[in-house]
């Protein structure tokens, strides 16, 4: 194995060794997630029409990205900026290169877990599925990308402690309003177009199209998210700073 | 042979100039001390050099090479132990230094260099539960895991109680034998004394003197110090010795005079006709605090 590589692997292996030993992390990516499928599922409080399950697993499926890709990215990064840990592995060989792709990675890795932990837990919970694998993935994988864009927006710019507040109290946010736990039909129409215009909504409406039955992902909700998924990364590049002001 | 160069440096924060015109080198395989008070411009000079901000002005060459054009390559031939923090809250001491070795072709052994830096039994401490000595100790492992050809230590002893200090002086002092060049910085006078072959003193961005710390304190000033009780009669002294003197602080005596033997025994002899204990007595040399503190007061 290359040094290269092995670099790599070892980058990726403390991330997700560092993830697993922050029960805030945790409780972020999987707790949150398996909490509100299994109580909004079985507690009768949200209007739906049908089955409740089928409107909420793609839901907190969208949700679970949000909180790996946005939240926990930007906290995680905003500390590392703060501690003077992305400005020391700049000394080293790891480079920016290997340090993205390990990040990268480690968000690929938690969302399988979160996939592995949600998917069947819905199934069990009455959920009735059906998958279009390719835009299944296209959502997911745009999705990500511009849930990571925004948050190293934040992450690279702010305070970490600013970032830590704004990553929480934005996530609080988008879920309500992304149509994730509370149907967008029960907004008013105003807050129902702000919400298909964020990422996290698109991505909601995305990935509901692509693994309910008889809903088809909306040509806007693409449009949405790809946009997104192209603005938030070039913002983030312009905005981050590798070092905080000290 | 210079590892290190600085020619004319100048670092600009907005209006501020941090840096001014610096110029030195760094033997290889030697220590280079970078000494001064807090903002005197020791930190963005040895940023410079490790490639983290592009100077104002000026050149710079680390191992012949460019320290941003060259970054890729010298990131593996030269260790960076930064100021402050560098590790995540979470992370545990062995974990941190086995990370940093597999980023590196040939690494030292985790285990061993940990020890090396006096952080045995500690391997699974978390950076947060750390010391801030303890901190400095694994940060210093981190420079030194690549076995790198050059290390800039900035402020390695900061924060640090005297007995990890000493230890941290021991590893510093054992990269010189294995051939190391160290360009560390440090306000502390007597690190710099003891640990370096070379000296570089600035103040407000300039440098104020440079040279071994034999060269610095070797004094040219024909003066003899000494402390004693307050109050001597200095004007019968002056006159016993045919040299001026001065109490230039409460109990600190200046005598105007080369401290020739000749010299000593008069004034050991009138100390001793009026039962004064001597508290210390130098002559001839300088310690590096009374060069400093003169250049710095100039």
């Amino acid at each position: 194995m290359g040094p290269d590589v092995k670099g790599l692997l070892a980058h990726l292996r403390l991330e997700l060794t560092l993830l697993a030993r922050n029960g805030e992390s945790l409780l972020l990516t999987l707790g949150i997630p398996v909490l509100l499928l299994v109580f909004f599922a079985n507690v009768d409080v949200l209007p739906f029409d049908g089955e409740p399950i089928d409107f909420l697993a793609p839901g907190v499926l969208a949700l679970a990205v949000l909180s790996t890709a946005f939240t926990n990215l930007a906290i995680g990064v905003g500390f590392e900026r703060e501690y003077g840990v992305l400005k020391r592995l700049g000394s080293t060989p790891l480079g920016r290169p290997r340090l993205l792709a390990a990040k990268t990675l480690a968000i690929a890795v938690v969302e399988a877990i979160q996939i592995v932990v949600l998917w069947p837990l819905a199934l069990v919970l009455g959920w009735n599925p059906s998958v279009e694998p390719f835009a299944a993935l296209a959502a997911l994988v745009l999705g990500t990308i511009a849930c990571a864009g925004l948050g190293l927006c934040l992450a690279g710019s702010l305070k970490a402690l600013v970032t830590l507040a704004a990553a929480n109290g934005i996530y609080v946010l988008l879920v309500l309003l992304s149509g994730m736990v509370i149907p967008l039909d029960e907004l008013p129409a105003a807050v129902r177009a702000v919400a298909r215009a964020l990422p996290s909504g698109a991505l909601a409406e995305a990935i509901r199209g692509a693994v309910a039955v008889g809903v088809d992902v909306p040509g806007r909700a693409w449009i949405v998210l790809a946009a997104w998924a192209i603005a938030a990364p070039v913002a983030a590049t312009r905005l981050f700073r590798w070092e905080a002001e000290s | 042979m210079a590892a290190v160069e600085v020619e004319d440096l100048t670092v600009r924060y907005g209006d501020v100039l941090a840096v001014d015109g610096v110029s030195f080198a760094a033997e290889a395989g030697r220590i280079t001390a970078v000494l001064g008070p807090n903002g005197a411009g020791k930190t963005s000079t040895i940023e410079v050099l490790e490639g983290y901000r592009p100077p104002a002005g000026g050149r710079t060459s680390v191992i012949g090479l460019h320290p941003i054009a060259d970054h890729r390559t010298l990131v593996r031939r030269v260790g960076v132990m930064l100021q402050s923090g560098g590790v995540g809250t979470g992370v545990r001491a062995l974990e941190a230094l086995r990370h940093a070795a597999a980023l590196y072709d040939e690494p030292l052994d985790p285990a061993e260099l940990l020890e090396r830096v006096g952080l045995t039994g500690l391997e699974r401490r978390q950076w947060r539960a750390m010391s801030g000595g303890e901190q400095r100790r694994l940060t210093l492992a981190l420079a030194l895991v690549g076995r790198p050809q050059v290390a800039f230590l900035d402020e390695p002893t900061s924060g640090v109680d005297p007995v990890g200090r000493q230890g941290i002086r021991e590893v510093v002092a054992d990269l010189r034998d294995d051939g190391v060049t160290v360009v560390l910085t440090t306000h502390d006078l007597d690190e710099a004394e003891r640990l370096a072959d070379h000296v570089v003193i600035l103040d407000h961005g300039r440098v104020v003197a440079a040279g071994s710390p034999a060269e610095l304190t070797d004094s040219d000033v024909a003066e003899v110090r000494f402390g004693a009780v307050s109050g001597l009669d200095v004007a019968r002294l002056a006159e016993h010795l045919r040299a001026r003197v001065t109490e230039v602080e409460p109990g600190e005596y200046l005598v105007a005079a080369r401290g020739t033997p000749a010299t000593i025994a008069a004034l050991t002899a009138w100390l001793a006709e009026r039962d004064v204990a001597l508290a210390d007595l130098r002559a001839g040399r300088q310690r590096l605090e009374d060069v400093f503190l003169r250049l710095v007061a100039e």
